[in-house]
């Protein structure tokens, strides 16, 4: 008896392109499209790039066409695009932080940390953020101590208790704030102060800040609320708990990681808002440790003050860097933070 | 502490529609009484009436009355919260409070009650799950989430924590649905332990738990989709099962249809 070895092809299994085929296909649409720039003496190499990415792409789609059919070309056109679209997207992000870390470090130390402008020229070397530090942290905190309680008893409205027009209306009006640009808000609360007569200070600013974050918290916060599973509000209920405690106790517990990450994102977002702070804080070289009487400083518009008022001394752009430096490493910290409490606070699985 | 369940033209509606319609039947106390009838002919609407969760749902209301002991639950002026401190209830789907632990979930009622002595609550954590039979499977590992128990685990665990609060009558939405049986035979065991203490009403779309667990069975059935769900009959669970006085609830438990 012989064994009969059946040789049938397996409709299962078709031609693939061996795994280095990406690669040669890459570096030969690179080879091309050198030849090609040089050959036509192109300047750009920005062109000799979008070339041998056009050839990379209509180079895969023909090869893999030809070898694996019309499916697997399809699919690796689409791996393309979306490697492209993440490149598009990282590029600037990783060339954003490495031009700020570059040109950032150069005066940025503890002394730059620790003092302010004070008599020190814009044009001349030295001084430093110490006063926009205390500004900005008093400005945003106090905003968030208005913003964020505000925010989240709306959320908690909207969802445990809000019916009808009301709801409506609010959800109505939420939507309508968060597209306020910030510097409405800031002319907003600049009309009143006008009204009372009064100068420029620091809490002005908060209240503005405070505006613009409220609507960017109770939408995240209606959110999280909303993915605690209703049988945990039915089960607290069915033990006899009242409504309000039934909240306190298991909804706000269950949901606090994604609340606190929500009010952190609206924090990280108005520590960067320049134009309701260069209406209502005005600016200040000296320290003013008062958020309640007298102009302040605050980050972002240090960095813009110290680009406006350079007069192009290299001394004012070094510290325009450090101080961009500076907020995005604050604003970075917030957010590490906000995830440290998001996964400490999260519900546990564990066994 | 049982108490008795008078429920005299009942009707219920989710807004306009009209889920259950005139229903009245007596639950005895220390007893268990099943629901049984085809999906969505309004028992479990039904069970959450007794204790007034049906009023949670937007748009749900409640004409009739529902008499706990000769006091009517939906009377003028009785409070919704101090009737589901009397009337506990266990869902469908496990659900454990995610961020307590085994022992913050069966201390749950009365911490969130407010009224409590710190000494006693371990004791009344240690007896409300020797009562749910969750005592010698959880005791070494009180404060670990309740969560990371098993679905069985998390179901006596829920019973343990509806029964820390002392209720008169335990309402059970199909407590089994989504168990294995093993874990269904081990809730099974304790509601006949439990009803020597509570009054138990279960809804079951399990005929054969119904026959094993319940002292008396009602049968509901709607005429169409759309129409509001109605009593049919209630007698002894014995009688239900070997000669009920309607003929649909014998064309329902011989399975000719449903």
């Amino acid at each position: 008896m012989s064994t009969v070895i059946d040789k049938r092809p397996s409709t299962l299994r078709g031609a693939r392109l061996p795994k280095w085929s990406p690669y040669a296909i890459a570096a030969g649409s690179a080879a091309v499209a050198i030849g090609v720039g040089t050959a036509a003496d192109l300047a750009s190499r920005v062109q000799w790039g979008l070339i041998a990415g056009l050839l990379f792409i209509i180079s895969t789609y023909v090869i893999a066409a030809r070898v694996e059919g019309r499916r697997q070309a399809k699919d690796r056109i689409a791996t393309c695009l979306v490697w492209v679209a993440f490149l598009l997207a990282v590029v600037p992000l990783v060339s954003l932080i490495w031009v700020t870390v570059e040109r950032g470090v150069k005066v940025l130390d503890v002394y730059f940390l620790t003092h302010s402008m004070g008599v020190v020229a814009d044009t001349e070397v030295g001084g430093g953020i110490y006063a926009a530090i205390i500004g900005s942290l008093e400005q945003v905190g106090l905003a968030t101590l208005i913003g964020a309680p505000i925010g989240v008893l709306t959320a908690i409205y909207l969802v445990e208790y809000g019916r009808g027009n009301l709801s409506r209306a609010i959800t109505f009006f939420v939507d309508v704030m968060t597209g306020i640009p910030s510097i409405v808000a800031g002319l907003f609360i600049l009309s009143l102060m006008l009204m009372w007569d009064m100068q420029p200070f620091g809490f002005a600013g908060s209240l503005a800040l405070a505006i613009l974050m409220m609507p960017v918290i109770v939408r995240s916060t209606e959110e999280m609320l909303k993915l605690v599973p209703n049988e945990l509000r039915e089960a607290s209920l069915a033990l006899g708990v009242p409504k309000w405690r039934t909240i306190l106790k298991v909804v706000l517990p269950t949901s606090i990681g994604g609340i606190t990450t929500g009010i952190m994102l609206a924090v990280a977002r108005i520590a960067g808002e320049t134009a309701p702070v260069l209406l209502l804080v005005f600016g200040n070289p000296f320290i003013n440790n008062n958020p309640f009487e007298g102009a302040q400083a605050s980050l972002p518009l240090y960095i813009y003050q110290q680009y406006a008022n350079s007069a192009g001394s290299g001394a004012a752009y070094d510290r325009a860097w450090a101080a961009s430096l500076t907020l995005i490493a604050f604003v970075m910290i917030l957010n590490l933070v906000a995830r440290g409490i998001a996964r400490w606070k999260a519900p546990k699985t564990g066994r | 502490m049982a108490k008795r369940i008078d429920v005299s033209g009942l009707t219920a509606y989710y807004g306009t529609h009209k889920a259950i319609e005139d229903i009245s039947m007596t639950v005895e106390p220390r007893s268990v009484t099943a629901f049984i009838g085809p999906s969505g002919c309004g028992k479990s609407t039904f069970l959450r009436t007794l204790n007034r969760m049906h009023e949670v749902t937007p748009g749900g209301r409640v004409e009739g009355k529902v008499l706990l002991d000769d006091e009517d639950l939906y009377g003028a002026g009785i409070d919704p919260v101090s009737v589901r401190r009397e009337v506990g209830m266990v869902f469908q789907r496990p659900n454990p409070f995610p961020t307590m632990s085994i022992f913050d979930n069966v201390a749950a009622g009365l911490r969130l009650n407010g009224n409590y002595k710190k000494s006693e609550l371990q004791d009344v954590v240690e007896k409300s799950l020797k009562g749910a039979n969750l005592w010698n499977e959880v005791k070494d590992r009180l404060n670990k989430p309740g969560s990371g128990l098993s679905g069985g685990q998390q179901q006596r665990l829920c019973i343990a924590r509806a029964i820390a609060v002392e209720p008169n009558v335990l309402l059970m939405d199909e407590p089994c649905s989504a168990l294995d049986p093993i874990s269904t035979l081990a809730i099974e065991d304790l509601i006949g332990e439990l009803k020597e203490r509570f009054t138990i009403v279960i809804v079951t779309h399990n005929m054969q738990q119904a026959a094993r667990v319940s002292d008396r069975t009602a049968f509901f059935n709607l005429a169409a989709v759309g129409q509001p769900g109605k009593l049919i009959e209630i007698d002894d669970t014995e009688r239900i099962f070997s000669n009920p006085s309607v003929q649909a609830t014998e064309d329902y438990i011989s399975g000719r249809f449903g």
